[in-house]
């Protein structure tokens, strides 16, 4: 007797969530309809260099829009042009490489909104006594590049190769945050990453400018996505990014204009 | 009628194996689908065609060789601090021990690269005992192979803790009591008595131990960075390929799923056998 009332609440919790879950995606595709005022979520998939500014953005932007919600995911581009080419609900891309932005098949044509140049990031004091890029090449200092695979790792590369310096890494780090964390921790001399990062790690990290970094600058394409739930909350988010307003963020964090 | 006689003629068996309860029987046909459907889909994206060239054109053999190496030498020291500090926890009166079990688990919990930057902040260069081993022996373990062992032994030590602790627990005491009387020593005790008896226990954490520290990722990569040769291990291989080129990185795992059942499959047959 107890055991049946038991699977009947069951039953009937089961179908609650399940009616739940149904509920939920007509509700949110819904919004993509060409009315004039904006409303809904904006998916916005950006690069995971533009964290700070982009959060920041996504705030003002909000302001500016009231009704309006932005929601990011932050990751690797190439992670992220994987999860919008399986399916995953984006109405922009923000990709810290045209080559991943490549891969996203169903896109509008994308902008390139800003640049971003390499810079040697040392930990506060210099403790390698790093001056520049032949330091990369010394055996017995300790050195992180990113690994080749990922945008940072190949802006690195294109600078090696461009002054012919053959660099003896102690690692290849996955990402551009990772070399950073290395560097900040200082378990390395010295690391080659973006500017920006330099900048979001004032305090811990200092950076070294060279002359060759203008050989492999950075470009950022965003795009709308053809395949967008909210395709005027993308425009609108789109035009924001490239307003003065918008500009003004981001070079604050240390992007370039394009 | 005696139970014997019933299962001389097989009827209890039949009973038992005819009647599985179909509230079990279902969640366990969907547990293992949802187990084994993630592989199968592996298997059916694998780029069969181009496979044996891009088996060769990575650097996958040192990767391997390395992942092997690496886990095999990180259960050894899982198995020489862990079973003592399973016996510690399972045997020895001491104060506080539900907080002491409760902190060996930690790693479990901690997400890996957390694990790994713990694991920098005290033996990094600029770390609390890491200074001082460059300060007087010019050694630091961030970036070496020895650095990977360290970071899988971290994530993997508390499986082998908790299963040997288990089967310390499971042991009748009454054998070492006995073996105390006869006049051996706790250590003496330990070795021929203590320890033959809970050896599935340890076979089990071990496996467990090897096949973590096998797919270790997250601590490795943050504490021991990834160098080709020196530190990158398979799951790291992975993890690159998957930034440029999706069909090498399910290769790669292919290859590491394919070696460790291998490996796995076989040591069981020759424990369970040896046991026997």
């Amino acid at each position: 007797m107890f055991r049946r009332t038991a699977l009947a609440a069951l039953a009937a919790a089961a179908a609650l969530t399940l009616a739940g879950c149904g509920n939920d995606s007509p509700a949110a595709s819904s919004s993509g309809s060409s009315t004039t005022a904006l409303s809904g979520t904006v998916n916005v998939f950006a690069a995971a260099s533009l964290t700070g500014s982009f959060t920041q953005l996504g705030k003002d932007f909000e302001k500016a829009h009231p009704g309006v919600k932005v929601n990011f995911n932050f990751a690797g581009s190439s992670a992220l042009a994987q999860q919008i080419n399986q399916g995953a609900p984006a109405d922009v891309f923000a990709s810290a490489a045209p080559k991943n932005m490549d891969q996203v098949a169903d896109k509008n044509t994308p902008t390139t909104f800003v640049k971003n140049t390499l810079e040697i990031a040392v930990p506060t004091g210099n403790p390698g006594k790093i001056t520049g890029l032949k330091d990369f090449a010394d055996k017995n200092k300790k050195i992180a590049l990113c690994a080749v695979q990922v945008p940072c790792g190949a802006a690195a590369d294109k600078v090696f190769k461009a002054v012919g310096i053959t660099p003896q890494p102690d690692s290849l780090e996955q990402d551009v945050k990772a070399a950073l964390t290395k560097v900040s921790l200082g378990e390395v001399d010295a690391a080659l990453v973006y500017k920006t990062d330099v900048l979001s790690a004032k305090g811990k990290v200092e950076g070294i400018e060279f002359p060759e970094a203008s050989t492999a600058v950075n470009e950022y394409p965003i795009a709308t996505l053809t395949k967008a739930p909210n395709a005027d909350g993308a425009k609108a988010f789109v035009d924001y990014v490239l307003s003065d307003q918008g500009k003004a963020v981001l070079t604050a964090s240390g992007f370039d204009s394009p | 009628m005696s139970l014997r006689q019933d299962t001389r003629t097989g009827s209890v068996r039949r009973r038992t194996g005819g009647q599985l309860p179909l509230v079990l029987l279902l969640p366990a046909l969907v547990g293992l689908a949802f187990l084994l459907v993630p592989l199968i889909g592996l298997l059916i994206k694998a780029p069969w065609s181009t496979l044996p060239s891009r088996l060769f054109s990575a650097d996958i053999w040192q990767a391997l060789r390395l992942s092997l190496l690496c886990a095999t030498l990180a259960t050894t020291v899982c198995l020489l601090l862990g079973i003592p500090l399973a016996w510690l926890l399972a045997r020895a009166s001491l104060p506080g021990r539900g907080l002491i079990r409760a902190l060996v688990t930690v790693p479990l919990v901690l997400p890996p690269v957390v694990g790994g930057v713990a694991l920098l902040l005290v033996l990094g260069r600029r770390g609390l005992i890491g200074e001082r081993l460059d300060l007087w022996f010019g050694f630091s373990l961030p970036f070496t192979t020895a650095g990977v062992v360290v970071a899988e032994a971290f994530v993997a030590m508390p499986f082998l803790v908790i299963s040997v602790e288990g089967a310390l627990r499971a042991a009748d005491p009454r054998y070492e009591e006995a073996a105390a009387t006869l006049g051996a020593g706790r250590w003496l005790t330990f070795r021929r008595v203590t320890l033959p008896s809970i050896a599935p226990g340890v076979v089990a954490g071990a496996v467990l131990c090897w096949a973590r520290a096998l797919g270790e990722f997250g601590a490795t990569i943050t504490f021991a960075g990834n160098l080709p040769g020196r530190t990158t291990t398979m799951p790291l291989a992975v993890y690159l390929a998957l930034e440029t080129d999706p069909d090498v990185a399910v290769v790669l795992s292919l290859v590491l799923l394919l070696v460790s059942v291998v490996v796995l499959a076989s040591l069981r047959e020759r424990w369970i056998s040896g046991l026997r």
